[in-house]
């Protein structure tokens, strides 16, 4: 009786949560303008979405590519950057290792909002134009700390003495960090990849501040505008459904890799 | 060869530039007028702006509201989900932890989308429905979290010792909870009040929150009088992360 109440709790909670992704979802396959209207079944919306053959068609692409793009860049040098810096943080010691961390929490602990306006102080106080750099610096600022924090544990775990190991058996610095370390924390720098790279693509506060006035578009920002223009463009809810799946398999493979490495500890 | 703690330095310089200075910039350009001299007049223009004032007070309250019911909600799920007599299946936790990494802006067009469909007036009502359903993930999970760490022998000695089940659950499960429920409020309360454009949307433009006229006037070029609201921002969330230790800050670290 207990799990049967407790099974019919998470089920009403999560068909609140899914709701609206189903509805969305279910209605991207209708030709209908107008949400809800239901006019027989057609994938009309998804050659559109692909071919670019709707209003603005190709300004909805540019948006997902510039999206892709700058999540990329992003998590990227954001890997890197977050990787060398969770090795240093963790061989600093004592109120410099904790000066450290405090640092690393705050852009995770500030809203977007706090992000984005002081990072577009930051550019016109320097006099930079602000455009595709900004947003990639600005994505950069606040996905490294989730790098760092993925790599930190993975450096905890490893056994701090193989990499001074391959040094004394003569292998060069580069060799040992190309041979020993890298092996050993890639689990936590694909982690932190995935994690920064989502950050960035669902960004759209620190987006909208640090973008400038050239016209630069990422998905958040474009379904911002368009929201502002009344009524959603048809084509986003194939887009929208995409993303959902895309996500969905994400996760599972994560979750899989998670239980993998559970198990060979 | 070099010391390995020096790799930190690159990091260190570059959150020096892009997150410390900023910060530093707000605090200067909320105490400057347009031509740079030093003033009180932006703060004390909050102060003084009524319309200011009741936003924030708005944002407030919508805060609480949405904070306490993602608790009342997000709690009873997490402690199930974590519960292995009652759950044993990932995907469930899966699933509520899935819709945190979709677009925010995209469930809350979605959501209000759903409203209009069924005629439902978009307003306060449909404000706070749609941001418990923006921030609910972010309240279970933390919470999860910390169930799933803790020490079982602590609740079983209690039952050992003829505590009841109810007993068990609130002087042992609740309080060794807490931190995980803190962790849940710093993620859902902060970004309650300065969300901006999750409001609009939801309220078809009629509620606007702290978040929304602090975009307003740096958007108008008011950056002065916009960093001062950041900064009015800034210092509520160095008071709530008093309160939350900081250790559990790493809960939302561990995502995957």
């Amino acid at each position: 009786m207990k799990k049967v109440l407790a099974k019919a709790y998470l089920y009403l909670l999560l068909a609140m949560l899914y709701a609206p992704l189903i509805f969305i979802a279910v209605f991207s396959f209708t030709e209908s303008r107008v949400l809800g209207n239901w006019t027989g079944f057609s994938t009309k919306l998804y050659a559109n979405l692909f071919t670019g053959g709707m209003n603005g068609g190709s300004s909805l692409l540019a948006a997902v590519e510039n999206t892709l793009i700058i999540a990329l860049i992003s998590a990227a040098i954001a890997t890197v950057l977050g990787t060398i810096a969770a090795i240093g943080i963790f061989n600093l010691k004592g109120r410099k290792k904790a000066g450290m961390q405090f640092l690393n929490n705050i852009p995770m602990i500030n809203p977007d909002i706090i992000t984005g306006v002081s990072l577009f102080l930051l550019f016109v106080f320097l006099g930079i134009t602000q455009g595709y750099v900004t947003v990639v610096l600005a994505h950069i600022t606040f996905c490294t700390p989730y790098v760092v924090l993925s790599v930190l544990p993975k450096l905890s775990q490893m056994n701090p003495n193989i990499y001074e190991a391959a040094l004394d058996l003569g292998a060069t610095p580069s060799q040992a960090l190309r041979k020993v370390l890298i092996p050993e924390l890639r689990p936590g720098m694909i982690s932190g990849f995935i994690l920064a790279f989502t950050m960035s693509l669902d960004d759209f506060a620190v987006t909208f501040f640090t973008r400038g006035t050239i016209g630069l578009e990422t998905l958040s920002t474009y379904i911002y505008a368009d929201a502002r223009k009344g009524g959603l463009t048809p084509e986003l809810r194939p887009l929208m459904t995409i993303i959902f799946l895309i996500v969905l398999i994400l996760l599972v493979v994560m979750n899989i890799r998670r239980q993998k490495a559970n198990q060979s500890k | 060869m070099i010391k390995r703690s020096y790799w930190s330095l690159p990091y260190l310089i570059f959150m020096v530039v892009f997150v410390v200075l900023p910060l530093v910039l707000i605090v200067l350009y909320a105490f400057q007028d347009g031509s740079g001299h030093f003033t009180l007049s932006n703060i004390a223009r909050f102060f003084t702006d009524s319309d200011s004032l009741q936003t924030f007070a708005l944002s407030i309250e919508v805060a609480i509201e949405n904070t306490l019911i993602c608790i009342l909600l997000g709690y009873p799920a997490a402690w199930i989900l974590a519960n292995r007599k009652l759950n044993r299946s990932a995907v469930t936790v899966m699933l509520f932890i899935m819709p945190m990494w979709i677009n925010a802006l995209m469930r809350t067009l979605a959501t209000a989308e759903l409203f209009n469909m069924f005629g439902i007036t978009l307003g306060k009502g449909t404000l706070l429905f749609g941001m418990v359903y923006d921030y609910i993930p972010f309240m279970i999970y933390p919470i999860y979290n910390i169930l799933m760490k803790m020490d079982n022998s602590y609740a079983e000695a209690a039952e050992d010792l003829g505590a009841t089940p109810w007993k068990v659950f609130w002087k042992i499960t609740v309080p060794l909870s807490m931190p995980g429920v803190m962790s849940g409020v710093l993620m859902v309360f902060m970004p309650t009040v300065s969300t901006f454009a999750i409001s609009e949307f939801l309220t078809n433009n009629k509620i606007k929150l702290f978040g929304t006229i602090i975009q307003e006037n740096i958007n108008s070029s008011m950056w002065n009088y916009g960093a001062a609201l950041a900064f009015i921002m800034l210092l509520i969330i160095g008071i709530t992360s008093l309160f939350n230790d900081n250790k559990d800050s790493q809960a939302e670290g561990g995502l995957i």
